[in-house]
């Protein structure tokens, strides 16, 4: 068990002059099918269905893929955390471009916070520039982990971030709120949220497929690493909303005024 | 213990959403204390103070906080943290920067945009971009809440002023810059606070053809709202965007043109009170959560809407 920490730590130690990016990246239940939530309402049903890679997260890999062919990084290392399926998702980012991979197996689940402190013990392992992480998952739309790393490792952070540039020591990066969009710049080693809009994630090409088989994939049992994760919350049941009532179609736009004139007096 | 209340403001205004954030406060405890936090914030401070129910307001007002980093803000939190049994946030862009870190200084859980609260251990909130809704029971002593404003009615209302006590605690960071901020500009109202939402979607076919969706919004009082497919054609820009990545809104009226309802818009909107979807594809999903659905040509029906009299 104790093997490949200390493989790691050979890379880790490789790192002197190396700008590395961490990024994770997230196994989910692909967004675009059709979500089943179970019966007995202890969660959303996985069996047999489509899994990939959280769409924020390659998000994040497609930024540190760019950053990398800039020149700005040197290496991008992909981590991801869950049952052994996920090195098919760690395959799949080593074939966009990352080039190593980090497993850490568990079949258990983890809320956030504790996801958080796996990537803190990779992190200090790993000794990145930046992490690199989607500002949510499309399971669970959290927007947590991201802040909870910085928060742990007292590292600057700049969540939900697009149009990102590194000069030596610093990261600038924009971010939209709801008073307009703001530029802000972090030194490096810093925690680094993306939004959606930051790229367009680029698709994996047959060659590069069949060479990700050969770049290093490294898988350590969570239990190795000795982390004291605590349960923090109890999920006591998942439902689905309730729907709405069907649509009524009108055929013209009078009608669909004179009905709305009905139901929402004094705001049209 | 009590519930504390970290508030949002801008320019010696509070944000509207802490009533919302109020009412769900007094469901835990009927004293809550409120923090604000900033730089030249007496004005909004006495707002805050004049809040009904508010038993106090803490005021840390240093230039260290100017730009409300998350950073130096979740430690000055933590100072005041485990006086509380429940720390709440609207989740907004800036409820989620600071409160996760929050959660993780103070080693315990934090609930992303909920929905409902139970109990004082227990909440809800949605999962699968809405697709889901989790019950959740949080073990920790400390409950972080950030909060789906729009999903609790705001408390109206005022009080004979509370006190307000100065916070003389600083925390100072260097490691975060702010360089600059291009503010929106728009007479219109915000997505956030609009009780009529006009959102255009790929169907709108170009940028001026989306002037029409704003039109349509300047005629009705509407802010205007655009699916992530717009925004990605540059038909609009993305402050503009509704979903799960964008605002979710949940105003009285609705109107979806041209949107064909991709989960992800879904996800913004499909709590609004009354939702119209006007499309000229009749299969379009966004009629499965529509409450009024017309089918037909959405130029036709866009000019004939926007030259209407201003009573219909």
């Amino acid at each position: 068990m104790e093997k490949p920490v200390v493989k790691l730590m050979v890379h880790g130690a490789l790192g002197g002059n190396t700008m590395r990016a961490l990024v994770t990246a997230k196994r989910v239940l692909d967004p675009y099918v059709n979500l089943h939530v179970k019966s007995d309402g202890s969660g959303v049903d996985l069996t047999h269905a489509k899994m990939t890679m959280n769409p924020f997260d390659e998000v994040a890999l497609e930024a540190a893929i760019c950053l990398r062919e800039q020149g700005a990084l040197n290496e991008v290392v992909v981590l991801s955390i869950g049952s052994l399926l996920c090195q098919e998702t760690l395959r799949y980012a080593l074939a966009l471009g990352a080039d190593r991979a980090l497993h850490v197996s568990t079949n258990d689940v983890y809320d956030c916070l504790s996801i958080a402190k796996i990537i803190q013990h990779i992190t200090l392992i790993e000794k990145p520039e930046l992490v690199l992480m989607g500002k949510q998952s499309s399971d669970g739309d959290n927007n947590q982990t991201s802040q909870m790393l910085a928060g742990l490792l007292d590292w600057p952070q700049l969540t939900c971030a697009y149009a990102l540039n590194i000069t030596s020591s610093h990261l600038a990066g924009k971010r939209d709120t709801e008073y307009g969009t703001e530029t802000l710049q972090v030194c490096l080693p810093a925690v680094i949220s993306v939004d959606l809009r930051c790229n367009t994630p680029r698709y994996a090409t047959l060659p590069n497929i069949m060479k990700a088989r050969q770049k290093p994939l490294l898988m350590m049992e969570l239990s190795s690493l000795c982390l004291n994760l605590t349960q923090h919350h109890q999920v006591i049941n998942v439902r689905q909303p309730a729907a709405r009532n069907p649509v009524v179609q009108v055929d013209s736009l009078s009608e669909l005024l004179s009905r709305l004139k009905n139901e929402v007096q004094g705001l049209l | 213990m009590s519930v504390l209340i970290v508030v949002e403001h801008r320019a010696g205004v509070l944000h509207a959403n802490v009533r919302a954030v109020l009412a769900a406060a007094l469901k835990l405890d009927l004293q809550p204390v409120i923090l604000i936090i900033g730089h030249g914030i007496q004005a909004a401070a006495e707002q805050a103070a004049s809040l009904p129910g508010v038993q106090k307001v803490l005021a840390a007002d240093h230039a260290c906080y100017e730009h409300y980093f998350p950073e130096n803000v979740s430690k000055l939190i933590c100072e005041y943290a485990r006086e509380f049994e429940h720390i709440l946030m609207a989740a907004t862009t800036w409820g989620k920067s600071v409160l996760p870190r929050v959660a993780a200084i103070l080693d315990v859980a934090q609930i992303s945009e909920v929905t409902c609260i139970i109990d004082h251990h227990t909440v809800e909130h949605q999962i699968y971009a809405g697709n889901a809704i989790e019950k959740v029971r949080v073990l920790d002593e400390i409950k972080l809440f950030s909060l789906r404003t729009t999903s609790f009615t705001a408390v109206i209302g005022q009080q004979s002023p509370c006190e307000i006590e100065a916070v003389n605690i600083e925390f100072d960071q260097t490691k975060t810059k702010f360089i600059s901020e291009v503010p929106l500009e728009s007479t219109r109202p915000g997505l956030d606070q609009a009780q009529i939402v006009v959102s255009g979607g790929r169907g709108l076919q170009s940028v001026e053809k989306f002037v029409l969706i704003e039109q349509l919004a300047d005629r009705l009082g509407a802010a205007v709202g655009a699916s992530r497919a717009a925004v990605d054609a540059g038909f609009v820009s993305y402050e503009h965007q509704v979903g799960q990545t964008g605002y979710v809104v949940a105003p009285e009226l609705y109107i979806a043109i041209g949107i064909s309802g991709a989960v992800q818009h879904l996800a913004g909107m499909k709590d609004s009170k009354i939702i119209v979807a006007i499309n000229n594809d009749p299969d379009a999903e966004i009629f499965k959560v529509a409450t009024y659905g017309l089918v037909g040509d959405l130029f036709e029906i866009l000019e004939q809407w926007i030259s209407l009299d201003k009573e219909i």
